[in-house]
């Protein structure tokens, strides 16, 4: 399975910018740097677009520009919330006009599946077309229909992508949960600060998966893994090395880990005690200081490692071996643990 | 489709009843399940018609073994995937790859509407544990953990045909030597959130609903649960009670159409059902019954029978829309029949359209009006079709 080509909205600019110089925010909520959609999607139709659909949309859509496909064999959408701003417009007016006088946009925007509906309208595209809510299984669940259809022979290219947004209700409300730092730290060193909580992200991140090499692709994703609520750390670790086992792949092999860290002290416990066994002495970087946490941010992991096999280079770490093997091992919320395995073409 | 994928065993519950019998009763005997509405509390309670579930939240609690003040959502959907699980009756259920792979539409949006009104008035406001569930896949979740399932848990949300997707992707992964078991299925409950959407969209009907009739004004939501668990053909083999139906055939395709409307000829329905005979090996004829998609309003309809009438002309199977009597329970709904499917295969039944007067102008065909036992049946085709052109069709075969 090959990674052709990749489309990302996110709190960084661009990869080649996050070389130059990451983005970094002073905040508890990471937002996204937006394009000019005008140059990506008909004006006529982003007017119409909330937030979430735009970013979705263009992702998708620069993602199949890159592979110069315009007809993929599927498309297929990971997201843990869905349209929020959409459904929090209808239900507030429900709730304050008491279930009168409401208009059906936001309605009609508001269902999970929007984000894949929209970019099958805009292609005409009347193939497989699904789309995953299952938290921080979303994107992971995304990629399983993608790569099994690919399997069973169904599709051979299949555009398949990860998407969440923040609003201003859903981060009140998260934060009620005790998610985020109370005090506004530089996104930069959240891993210093060693408190309780992370910052809130957002994203849109979509990929090409094609069956044959192009010769020109980013990366091969060679497996992915899932487990949910492990009993123990133990029981993360065993679940990595038979993922890697299965594989036929030593830790030795391995040039870069990314991992799942995000600044919360009882949540980055696991990745600790990682590095100090399976991990030790191995290579690794952070990536949620760059997008922030949320569901569906290992589709953000997946496209920083598609970039730096295909540059050979790792953001912030210019100096190190040119990656050719990396492992992404991500957890949302201590429950969904997911492993990604990549290699260099 | 090389590996068989078996149904080994079926839960449901909607308006008509409690589990696969009781509906099965209700469908003999004709008993529709839309009413005045009871539970929900809306404005619109003397104006539309809904197909509830007619037990409260406490009722549906110990029914499921849950706790009382969870969603709605999540209560459905562990009555009928526990009885899914009880009637395929796996003994080494433990040792086993196993996945629940649930749907829905709003996930716990019953409780989330609630806390809004308190939220609303002061963001400090409200209940936490009334929104913290309010996800899609929570529900899954609370339901997995239940049944103690923890190899795979999984969610789909594509509108309407939701739930026909989840039985699909499932199949995929045991044919595929992820997975030895999979429950399968969606649910969903009815929600002020979802009837006033509809409502603003204008196509709930005021009256009981009368699909694929010349004069249908509409849909009438209902809510519910249904399940089926998937198991391979190994594990099928160890069954003590020998499954009777495999899932022989699907295909999803998009409308690419209009965000909520289908498309005047149907073509995404069309290319479901096409896709779904050509990956079964079937011809159109040997289709004995079709459960339609068959919501009662204008537009699914003509979409539906169009497409029906390109494909199926000029031998037309038997075919009825039983959300006649479940209402549209929209992420449950695609299971739900699938169950309704599975145990027409299992008695020989045809299950008859209610209220169906008069034959829709443009279509060489009419659903069926009266219930038949001993009836031939060795496959059926069963329709899902929805928001976003997400159009899904599942084909059962007799064993």
């Amino acid at each position: 399975m090959y990674i052709r080509s990749v489309g990302n909205i996110s709190a960084q600019l661009s990869f080649s910018q996050l070389l130059k110089e990451p983005a970094v925010y002073t905040t508890n909520r990471l937002t996204c740097i937006e394009p000019d959609y005008s140059t990506i999607v008909d004006p006529k139709l982003i007017r119409r677009m909330s937030r979430i659909i735009k970013m979705g949309v263009a992702a998708g859509m620069e993602c199949l520009k890159e592979a110069g496909i315009n007809n993929p064999d599927a498309i297929i959408t990971g997201t843990a919330y869905g349209c929020l701003a959409d459904t929090e417009s209808f239900l507030s007016k429900m709730v304050e006009n008491k279930e009168e006088l409401l208009t059906p946009t936001a309605f009609i925007q508001s269902t999970h599946n929007t984000v894949g509906a929209q970019i099958a309208l805009m292609l005409k595209c009347h193939n497989y077309n699904n789309t995953f809510v299952h938290r921080g299984f979303s994107f992971e669940s995304a990629m399983l229909d993608a790569i099994t259809l690919i399997n069973d022979g169904d599709a051979a290219s299949v555009l398949v992508g990860g998407v969440d947004e923040i609003t201003n209700t859903s981060h009140q409300l998260l934060s009620r949960f005790g998610l985020y730092k109370t005090n506004p730290v530089s996104s930069a060193s959240i891993f210093e600060s060693e408190g309780k909580g992370t910052v809130d992200g957002e994203g849109a991140a979509f990929f090409l998966l094609d069956k044959k090499a192009s010769g020109n692709d980013y990366a091969a994703l060679k497996a992915l893994h899932t487990f949910y609520k492990p009993a123990g750390k133990s029981v993360v670790e065993k679940n990595i090395s038979d993922f890697l086992a299965m594989q036929s792949v030593d830790a030795n092999d391995i040039d870069l880990i990314i991992t799942g860290k995000n600044g919360d002290r009882k949540n980055d416990e696991v990745y600790e005690q990682l590095s100090a066994s399976l991990f030790k002495n191995k290579v690794s970087v952070n990536y949620k200081h760059l997008c922030g946490e949320y569901p569906t941010s290992s589709a953000f992991a997946l496209w920083l490692a598609a970039n730096c096999i295909k540059t050979g280079i790792i953001p912030g770490l210019p100096t190190a071996k040119k990656p050719s093997t990396i492992l992404i091992y991500n957890n949302y919320l201590s429950i969904h643990h997911s492993l990604y395995l990549l290699s260099a073409c | 489709m090389s590996a068989p994928v078996y149904i080994a065993g079926t839960g449901v519950i909607s308006a008509i009843g409690d589990n696969s019998a009781a509906c099965l009763a209700a469908l003999e005997n004709e008993q529709a399940g839309m009413a005045e509405m009871r539970i929900l509390d809306s404005i619109h309670r003397n104006r539309l018609p809904v197909a509830e579930v007619k037990w409260t939240n406490e009722q549906l609690a110990s029914l499921a073994g849950m706790k009382p003040h969870i969603s709605r959502t999540a209560l459905l959907s562990c009555i009928a995937a526990k009885e899914a699980l009880h009637d395929a009756g796996i003994e080494n259920f433990s040792s086993l790859r196993t996945g629940f792979i649930s749907a829905n539409t709003v996930g716990g949006m019953d409780k989330t509407e609630n806390f809004f009104k308190d939220f609303l008035a002061d963001p400090k406001k409200g209940k936490l544990r009334d929104v913290i569930n309010h996800e899609c896949g929570a529900a899954t979740e609370l339901v997995a953990d239940e049944l103690g399932i923890k190899n795979y848990v999984s969610t789909i949300s594509t509108a309407c045909s939701s739930s026909a997707n989840s039985i699909f992707f499932g199949a995929r992964l045991i044919r595929q030597n992820i997975l030895d078991v999979v429950i399968a299925g969606g649910t969903d409950a009815l929600a002020k959130f979802t009837l006033n959407g509809f409502n603003t969209l204008m196509i709930l009907d005021q009256q009981y609903c009368q699909p694929f009739d010349e004069n249908r004004r509409g849909l009438n939501l209902g809510e519910g649960a249904g399940y089926v668990v998937l198991v391979s053909e190994k594990i099928a083999a160890a069954l003590k009670k020998k499954p009777f139906s495999r899932l022989s055939g699907y295909c999803n395709a998009n409308d690419a159409y209009h965000q909520t409307a289908s498309s005047p000829d149907g073509t995404g329905s069309f290319l479901a059902m096409k896709g779904a005979l050509a990956k079964s090996g079937l011809q159109p004829a040997d289709i004995n019954y079709i459960n339609l998609h068959g919501t009662g309003t204008q537009n699914n309809d003509i979409a539906e029978g169009t497409a029906i009438k390109i494909l199926f002309e000029p031998a037309y199977p038997q075919m009825s829309s039983t959300k006649s009597f479940t209402g549209h329970t929209l992420g449950a709904s695609g299971a739900i029949e699938a169950v309704f499917s599975v145990l027409a295969i299992r008695d020989g039944l045809i299950y008859p359209n209610l209220r169906f007067e008069t034959q829709m102008k443009e279509l060489p065909f009419a659903p069926a009006t009266k219930f038949k036992k001993g009836e031939k049946i060795n496959h059926v085709l069963s329709n899902s079709f929805g928001f976003g052109g997400n159009c899904s069709s599942l084909i059962f075969s007799k064993i």
